[in-house]
């Protein structure tokens, strides 16, 4: 098959599960996830096979003609908006992660929903499922996990979601890749809110929506900027040197940049948005009320990496923007935004009890970092961490769910419902009750922390770092140096709080391990976790460096090398300082070693007993309340809209403006109506047809006197016409002529 | 002034007062004897115009029947043996202008015309046969003469009809 | 000779006094006598024309004949009629039969 009809075809199998699951199969749970879980495993085999054949083709042939299919699509005028699908380097490299992750995230979730258990006793669609009770040979009753109502919605609802990214990624345009952006947008909201009988989902859904949509109006006005200034969406067509140069000097007469640096700026607020910067964050801690696949797929593999993406394959136009040296350049903003964000979300992760909590500010964190890259203009190492990223990610929160099934196991069994099973607090041994799951979070856990050597993060990391150092960034590297110390620092403390020590409840006392639907693909993961960073390693790096290519360098490089040379932008840092080496080894081996210091010794369930409260005291208070980020802009936004919507809108306009008038035109017809009725119909139209009446009556009455009834009143009235008219006619005759 | 203009004068005098006082007595016995006496004097004028036959065919038919006629019915229309209230209308005294108006209309008609002061021949001996003779001449007048006779004969029912009494019904 | 203008003149005096009791009087057999006297003038009028204008013609006498005849049969009719008017309303007063009043 060629190619291109294999990449067209990427996101039609997920989007055709969809289909086929809402129209048909809705009933049939088995059904469902066999044809969603077909439809990435058939997305993630054509996947593959165009990585390999991009491979045979090599990164230099493939950067300079990649593999292109387009139609003409919309009239404009003398032309046409062309869309198209397209296979370079980069998106090589972005389908192999975003296929293998998809597939074991559709893979886990058959397992994590509780296929193959009984129905709930009291389950309702809307709810998580309660689990069921079981009556066994002897007559015990046991109670067990039950199988979620909505199976069948939720493989459908993935499955759209996978159809967005691959259409995402495999697009050769901007207008494309918008409306994957989007279909991942409406995904993450019917998913995050799947669970729509819970009010929290509820306004977790809605919060994602709204956030992401704020960053996405100024990436469409972006998209327009671009549209209208070089008349083309296609990446092919923007990324020439001319266009870039015609962009990079006309200006925009806003806050001094050029076309390109507002562009640049618009679309980088677009990721913002989509990858939960700093300030439009607060979407995705709340966005953990969705079930735990949909956390690892949405909020650690694919959609937030989408806004990564979007921003590295934009890399040469946000570099364009930045030339001229205005104070707001893309690259600046990215890089103070990215090394923020990055540092803000690990400070905020260090006092959080959720399981869940943790990794997602810690996505937050990682997500500064890879936009920290590229605003030190290392799009490389930002795409280098990006794909590392999504694999431990993506482990660690499939991990926590593992551990999350094994608490509500010791829930059920023990029967208290008051406990929660993803507090860390409530942990504690279970390495020893879920051994998989223990090591392959482990590894994950060390792949965030940066781990040296044996992990992808480290790898990943380290080439942030340096590029920042010799890039001559130094505020971006000690800022990214301190949250990846911060890093190490709570990941060590959430293992520990989880999986060392001793069970802290008897819940976490009677938790097991999941099954194998939910392991292996944590197996799977680990293995890209550990390897997946040694496609990367440095020339330069002390032993290692020279005994394998820096293959990842060179085929991504190879995307924009010939653009950037051409345009005189390619950079060759200077790399001798071991300077930003120890750095990392030290922040990362000095992170895990004191976050398991801290904590090894915590005993009580209780979360007021973690000892980094007592040692910050009011800073701990703070950083657990998230800076009160929410709180503040429910009173800037939220209140201030739902005033203008209750208020303003429905009561002050709609109801009294608008009904008012409505109510006044009423009055007014009524009223003419009764002015009509009875001052004109009535006396005048009414009373004439009396009157009418009337005269004659009173003429008649007048006149009937004539008719006295007696014959000799007749006669005399008829004796004196005949005299009278007899004297006329006698006086016509005799005297007229 | 001749003896006949004399007689005609006495007559005339005669029938006027009768006639006024067939219309102005209050009695209505009283109104038909002067009928009568009315009806009797233009019976003496039909004589003085040589009309002999109709004189007599006055005192006939008008007299002895009409008259008597009237009478009757006075006799048969009175509730009580005397006359009650006065017998003339609220109307009478337009009736009265409207007759001096009609004598004054026709008199001074009469006299505006050139009327002859003597007759223009004498009456044939046989002017009664002739008469006779017009009354069933085809070529004559007998159409109306059967006409005539026929509404004596519709009167004569009628009258009968109308005053019936129906006391076996 | 006698002027035929005073026979014709008489007969409108009859007449004229046969008018006012035919309008005036309100026994209604009054009022059939007024209606003789007015016949009577007729009757005389013609005659007076037939003596003085044309006495060799029967045409007159046919004609006065034919009155005759006439006003013997109204009154005949006329009689009947208050006969049975006077059995209904027991008055032969002319004002009194007023039953066509409005």
């Amino acid at each position: 098959m060629p190619t291109t009809t294999l990449l067209w075809l990427l996101p039609v199998f997920p989007l055709l599960a969809f289909v086929l699951i809402v129209l048909f199969t809705n009933r049939n749970k088995a059904l469902s996830h066999t044809l969603a879980v077909g439809a990435a495993f058939l997305s993630w085999l054509g996947a593959m096979v165009i990585f390999v054949r991009a491979l045979k083709i090599g990164p230099e042939a493939l950067a300079e003609h990649p593999i292109h299919s387009w139609v003409n699509w919309l009239p404009t005028g003398d032309g046409y908006l062309k869309i198209g699908v397209m296979v370079d380097p980069l998106t090589a490299a972005v389908l192999f992660f975003v296929a293998w992750t998809i597939f074991m995230i559709f893979l886990y979730s058959v397992g994590y929903h509780n296929f193959g258990y009984p129905e709930g006793d009291h389950d309702q669609k809307g709810l998580p499922p309660h689990g069921a009770t079981v009556v066994d040979a002897h007559g015990h009753k046991h109670r067990v996990p039950s199988i979620e109502p909505m199976y069948s919605r939720f493989f459908a609802y993935i499955g759209l979601f996978a159809a967005g990214m691959y259409l995402l990624a495999i697009s050769d345009n901007l207008l494309t890749l918008f409306v994957g952006w989007e279909i991942m947008g409406l995904c993450s909201y019917l998913l995050i809110g799947f669970w729509f009988a819970k009010p929290s989902a509820r306004a977790a859904g809605i919060k994602a929506f709204m956030t992401t949509r704020v960053g996405d109006v100024f990436m469409l006005l972006g998209i327009a900027y671009l549209y209208t200034a070089t008349g083309t969406l296609s990446f092919p067509d923007i990324f020439k040197p001319e266009t870039l140069h015609a962009l990079a000097s006309t200006p925009s007469h806003v806050l001094g940049l050029s076309a390109a640096g507002l562009i640049g700026v618009l679309l980088f607020i677009g990721t913002v948005g989509k990858s939960a910067q700093w300030p439009l964050h607060v979407w995705l801690p709340d966005a953990m009320e969705g079930p735990t696949p949909v956390s690892a797929m949405i909020h650690a593999a694919t959609m937030v990496s989408a806004g990564v993406y979007m921003v590295i394959r934009m890399f040469p136009l946000l570099k364009a923007g930045s030339m001229n040296g205005a104070f707001f350049s893309p690259l600046a903003v990215m890089g103070f935004i990215g090394g923020f964000t990055a540092l803000f979300a690990a400070t905020i992760a260090v006092a959080q009890n959720d399981i869940k909590r943790v990794l997602a500010y810690s996505t937050i964190s990682q997500l500064g970092y890879m936009v920290a890259a590229l605003g030190a203009g290392s799009y490389i190492a930002a795409t280098f961490h990006l794909i590392t990223h999504a694999f431990f990610k993506a482990l660690l929160f499939l991990g926590s769910g593992s551990v999350i099934h094994g608490m509500e196991h010791g829930v059920l069994h023990t029967g208290n419902h008051e406990v929660d099973p993803q507090d860390m607090f409530n942990m504690g041994g279970l390495a020893k009750k879920m051994p998989i799951t223990f090591w392959t979070f482990l590894i994950g856990g060390f792949a965030l922390s940066g781990f040296p050597v044996l992990t992808a993060g480290f790898w990943s990391k380290d080439e942030i770092l340096s590029s920042s150092f010799f890039g001559g960034h130094p505020v971006i590297f000690w800022t990214l140096a301190l949250a990846a110390f911060l890093t190490a620092f709570y990941t060590m403390r959430q293992i520990t709080l989880t999986f060392l020590g001793q069970p802290r409840t008897p819940e976490a006392e009677h938790a097991h391990e999941t099954p194998w639907t939910m392991t292996v693909p944590l197996m799977v993961l680990a293995f890209f976790a550990l390897t997946a960073g040694w496609v990367g390693i440095p020339e330069h790096f002390p032993l290692l460096g020279g005994l394998l290519p820096n293959w990842f360098h060179h085929w991504v490089g190879a995307t924009y090398e010939g653009l950037l040379e051409e345009m005189g932008w390619l950079e060759h840092l200077a790399e001798g300082s071991l300077v930003p080496l120890y750095t990392s080894l030290t922040v990362a081996l000095g992170g895990l070693f004191f976050g398991w210091l801290v904590y090894k010794d915590v005993r009580s369930p209780d979360p007021a007993q973690d000892p980094l409260k007592k040692a910050l005291g009011p800073v701990h208070t703070l950083l657990q309340n998230k800076y009160y980020f929410d709180e503040l802009y429910g009173l800037i936004f939220i209140r201030p809209a739902y005033w203008l919507a209750e208020v303003f809108t429905f009561r002050w306009v709609d109801r009294g403006v608008i009904d008012g008038i409505l109510h006044a035109i009423a009055r007014v017809v009524f009223d003419l109506g009764k002015i009509l009725a009875y001052g004109f119909d009535l006396p005048i139209i009414s009373g004439a047809g009396d009157l009418i009446g009337n005269i004659v009556r009173t003429f008649g009455r007048a006149f009937r006197v004539v008719q006295t009834g007696r014959v000799q009143d007749y006669m005399v009235a008829a004796m004196t016409s005949v005299v009278a008219f007899g004297a006329l006619v006698y006086y016509l005759l005799v005297f007229a002529h | 002034m001749t003896a006949m203009q004399i007689v005609f004068l006495l007559t005339a005098v005669v029938a006027l007062f009768s006639a006024f006082r067939v219309v102005t007595t209050p009695n209505m016995v009283h109104a038909a004897l002067w009928l009568i006496v009315t009806l009797s004097s233009v019976a003496v004028l039909y004589v003085l115009l040589s009309a002999s036959f109709f004189a007599v065919v006055q005192i006939v038919v008008y007299v002895g029947a009409i008259a008597i006629l009237m009478m009757f019915v006075v006799m048969l229309t009175r509730r009580e043996m005397r006359d009650r209230g006065p017998q003339l209308g609220k109307q009478w005294p337009w009736a009265a202008v409207l007759a001096v108006l009609a004598f004054g209309g026709l008199t001074w008609l009469v006299r505006s015309a050139a009327l002859p002061a003597s007759p223009v021949g004498e009456v044939p001996a046989t002017s009664v046969a002739d008469l006779g003779a017009a009354l069933v001449n085809p070529g004559g007048f007998v159409i109306p003469f059967e006409i005539a006779s026929v509404l004596l004969l519709a009167a004569l029912i009628g009258a009968v009809y109308v005053a019936w009494t129906r006391r076996n019904s | 000779m006698i002027p035929l203008d005073w026979y014709l003149i008489l007969a409108a005096a009859l007449f004229a006094l046969g008018l006012f009791g035919v309008l005036a009087r309100k026994n209604a057999v009054a009022i059939l006598m007024g209606v003789e006297l007015m016949l009577n003038a007729v009757n005389i009028n013609l005659l007076a024309f037939w003596r003085y204008r044309a006495p060799d013609q029967p045409v007159g006498m046919a004609f006065a004949v034919i009155v005759f005849a006439v006003a013997a049969a109204e009154v005949a009719v006329g009689l009947a009629l208050f006969i049975a008017v006077y059995r209904r309303f027991n008055s032969v007063a002319a004002d009194e039969i007023n039953l066509l009043k409005w």
